[in-house]
């Protein structure tokens, strides 16, 4: 037996001893996964203690380095733990921006102080950080943003707004973009900081969106003091972090078009409309879903070579720009079919055979999906250029 | 399994570019076919492709050939896709010898020796109607003293006219609808009671139809078992079904590659068209869809490597995605090429052709989609 196969083993075993049965059931949605954070109230004792578990071998970050309270995995082991997660149905035991885009920024551009003191606080699920990246007047030009940070000595002075900020206002913490030389071509004059939301000066407030949810806040900085040593990188080169970080955040986005989310399309269909001699009942619909079927099928393989070439490091810097956008179409369109197989029953909103109208309000919770982490537009836009190499792009 | 080509199958796939892209680039198709070429492809060239090991690529070696893989045949389609090769190799080195090396029996081994060697080529006989019918095979082949005698008519015959053996997929009991009662006869076409009608495609590549009229077979003509023989055709089918995902992978590849050369080239307005958003969007959108059918159609091919009986569904799958992409990728390619793109003197014209081809040989996505949806249960 090879190292891995005995490894996949043992994880096997482990997972089956550890994972509480509560654990093995897909979440419903965002609110029913495990965020974390200074004022998380677990949902039950099988979600604190499934975090505690795996938090405690490091697999909340599998492939962080162990001293960052990562399991230092190797790539492939890593691959062999999601791979037997996902057979055994256990749920990720953390959700989180920290793991999903600030860790892997810090540990390309963070000193090792700030590494040590946030790492494994978001290993742990002891801090919940949100994303200062949009403002009113920069969203898909996001460079021109206005947020401006003055170096007041030993501390910068921060003022201006953020906008979409997921879950800001329950978030400890935030990774911020703002101006540090009003001067500099609009690229070169960009931070990436770091700051408490307890801070002095910071207040949040709840966007209502068309789902009638509330994932995205308005967030306002009024003289908020930072301290210098939460600059990440070097200062005023901030937007090389930025971006690399948004490569992470376009992954994370991208993969929510992956199948295995939810049912199966064609069972909802099914169990809605009836099937004839073996056949959904009506044809045109079930040719629309073999056609998702089909795209949303070979996508998954895509992501799997996308993770493989990476390995062989051989992938394209900006092919997170095309797993993003081709992810979230998938998603739209995926939700665009649960919505014409449910028919006029997925059109209430309150009723008694409603979930308090879970299928319309995820349907319309979508359509962020090819918006944030860069538009649609955005992505053609960056493989345009970096990819295809098109003059003028 | 990494979904990535192996340091030797890119090493392969590098000889193969090689090779055919200087032995048979486009230009080799438009000479054979403005000469009207009674072959349709070059018989020395097929001798080169012997000796590359190309010919016996799933051949094992005891037999002669280079006993490779699924992928590795799959590298060398993706070749032939790019430069619209008119070769046997689909014909004969993936479906003939399938056949062969999944049925078995006493002839085999000779038979894929003589493959091997560049010295057989073989014709997959399935269909009778004008779209793909695996499951509907009227041809009958009655039993008579020790052998069979066939009835009936085959159409979209690849290689049909020039091969020394055909591979006959034919009704032994049972109705037309039945999936079963079907069994898989190896054919002289020389013999008394066929006949074979060349038929010149829309792409310049083999086709043919062929008719049985009281044609006689002995008993050992059959390939696998009698009455019994849907599940080998489906095998063979779908080797063919990833060879042919493999080719359209390489026909869109090369029409995108010209199209984007094209697009910084070409200026209009005082400008590169590429500047264009317009273009630029179409153009990236595309290079999305190419990227996830490269991934399924190489899913497909590992898996026939590794498990061929669960590779049903991953084949499929990469057909579909095949025929979508790459019908995308030909459609755009000639429309960005403007005018010129309709003239016969530029080729992008011909990958449309091949593509158009390539998407109805052995099942279009409708139905794969199909077969997806009934195996998932709706």
């Amino acid at each position: 037996m090879t190292d891995l196969e005995a490894f996949r083993n043992e994880t096997r075993a482990w997972l089956v001893a550890n994972c509480p049965a509560d654990m093995r059931t897909p979440p419903e949605d965002d609110e029913d996964r495990c965020w974390g954070g200074r004022n998380w109230t677990f949902k039950n004792e099988a979600q604190k203690v499934w975090l505690e578990r795996m938090a405690a071998r490091g697999w909340t970050v599998p492939d962080w380095p162990k001293e960052y309270g990562g399991g230092g995995l190797t790539k492939d082991e890593t691959k062999i733990l999601r791979q037997e997660m996902a057979a055994l149905k256990c749920r990720s035991p953390l959700d989180s921006f920290g793991i999903w885009m600030l860790g892997p920024a810090l540990l390309k551009y963070g000193d090792e102080e700030q590494k040590k003191e946030h790492l494994p606080k978001i290993a742990r699920g002891e801090i919940r950080w949100c994303q200062g990246y949009s403002e009113p007047g920069a969203g898909s030009d996001l460079a021109s943003l206005a947020t401006r940070a003055e170096d007041k000595g030993d501390h910068f002075l921060v003022n201006g707004q953020k906008v979409w900020t997921s879950y800001a206002n329950y978030a400890d913490w935030i990774f911020c973009l703002v101006r540090t030389d009003a001067n500099a071509k609009k690229h070169e004059g960009i931070s990436f900081l770091l700051f408490d939301m307890a801070s002095p000066g910071v207040t949040t407030r709840p966007i209502l969106l068309i789902s009638g949810k509330s994932p995205f806040c308005e967030t306002f900085f009024s003289d908020v003091k930072v301290p210098k040593e939460n600059l990440v990188g070097v200062r005023n080169k901030g937007w090389d972090v930025a971006k690399y970080l948004l490569t992470h955040e376009r992954d994370m986005i991208g993969g929510m078009g992956l199948g295995g989310v939810g049912r199966p399309l064609g069972q909802i269909a099914a169990d809605s409309i009836g099937v004839e001699n073996g056949a959904l009942a009506d044809p045109l619909l079930r040719a629309d879903i073999a056609d998702f079927d089909v795209d949303a099928w070979a996508f998954q393989f895509a992501m799997e070579r996308a993770g493989d070439l990476a390995k062989a490091k051989q992938a394209h810097p900006a092919f997170s720009s095309f797993l993003k956008y081709y992810g979230t179409e998938l998603n739209k369109r995926r939700h665009e079919l649960i919505m014409s197989s449910l028919g006029a029953d997925g059109l209430e909103w309150e009723s008694a055979r409603s979930t308090e109208g879970e299928a319309p309000r995820a349907w319309l919770r979508t359509k962020a999906n090819s918006i944030e982490g860069g538009t649609s537009e955005v992505q053609l836009n960056i493989i345009s250029k970096r990819i295809l190499d098109l003059p003028g792009a | 399994m990494a979904l990535v080509l192996t340091e030797e199958q890119s090493m392969l796939r590098d000889s193969a570019r090689g090779f055919i892209g200087d032995r048979a680039p486009v230009a080799h198709l438009r000479n054979m076919r403005d000469q009207r070429d009674a072959v349709g492809f070059s018989r020395d060239l097929w001798k080169e492709f012997a000796s590359m090991g190309f010919a016996g690529i799933l051949v094992p070696e005891e037999h002669g050939g280079s006993g490779l893989g699924h992928v590795e045949a799959g590298v060398v389609m993706e070749e032939i896709g790019r430069n619209l090769t008119p070769s046997p190799f689909l014909a004969t080195a993936a479906l003939g010898a399938s056949a062969l090396l999944k049925a078995g029996g006493a002839r085999a081994g000779e038979l894929l020796s003589k493959i091997a060697a560049g010295d057989l080529l073989t014709a997959l006989a399935v269909d009778e109607r004008a779209k793909h019918g695996p499951h509907k095979i009227e041809t009958e082949a009655k039993r008579s003293g020790n052998g069979f005698v066939l009835k009936g008519a085959k159409t979209f015959v690849v290689d049909g006219h020039v091969a020394d053996l055909l591979i006959v997929v034919a009704r032994t009991s049972g109705g037309p609808a039945d999936k079963d009662g079907v069994t898989v006869l190896l054919v002289d076409p020389k013999a008394k009671g066929v006949s074979v009608e060349r038929t010149i495609m829309v792409d310049a590549h083999n086709a043919a139809r062929v008719t049985f009229d009281g044609a006689a077979v002995d008993a050992d003509a059959v390939l696998g078992e009698v009455d019994n023989g849907g599940k080998l055709a489906a095998a063979i089918l779908d080797v063919g079904r990833a060879c042919v995902a493999s080719e359209l992978v390489g026909v869109s590849e090369e029409a995108f590659g010209r199209t984007i050369a094209y697009l910084r080239d070409r200026k209009q307005f005082g400008k590169a068209i590429g500047e264009f958003q317009g273009l630029q969007h179409r153009a990236s959108h595309l290079y999305c869809e190419l990227e996830v059918t490269r991934a399924a159609v190489l899913k497909a091919l590992q898996v026939l490597d590794e498990s061929a009986d669960k590779a049903a569904p991953f084949v499929a799958l990469a057909k579909a995605r095949a025929c979508v992409s790459t019908n995308l990728a030909v459609q755009e390619s000639v429309q960005m090429h403007g005018g010129i793109g309709m003239t016969d003197a530029v080729d992008i014209g011909l990958f449309m052709k091949r593509a158009r081809v390539g998407i109805e040989l052995f099942g279009d996505q409708r139905f794969h989609g199909d077969r997806i949806a009934t195996l998932r249960g709706y």
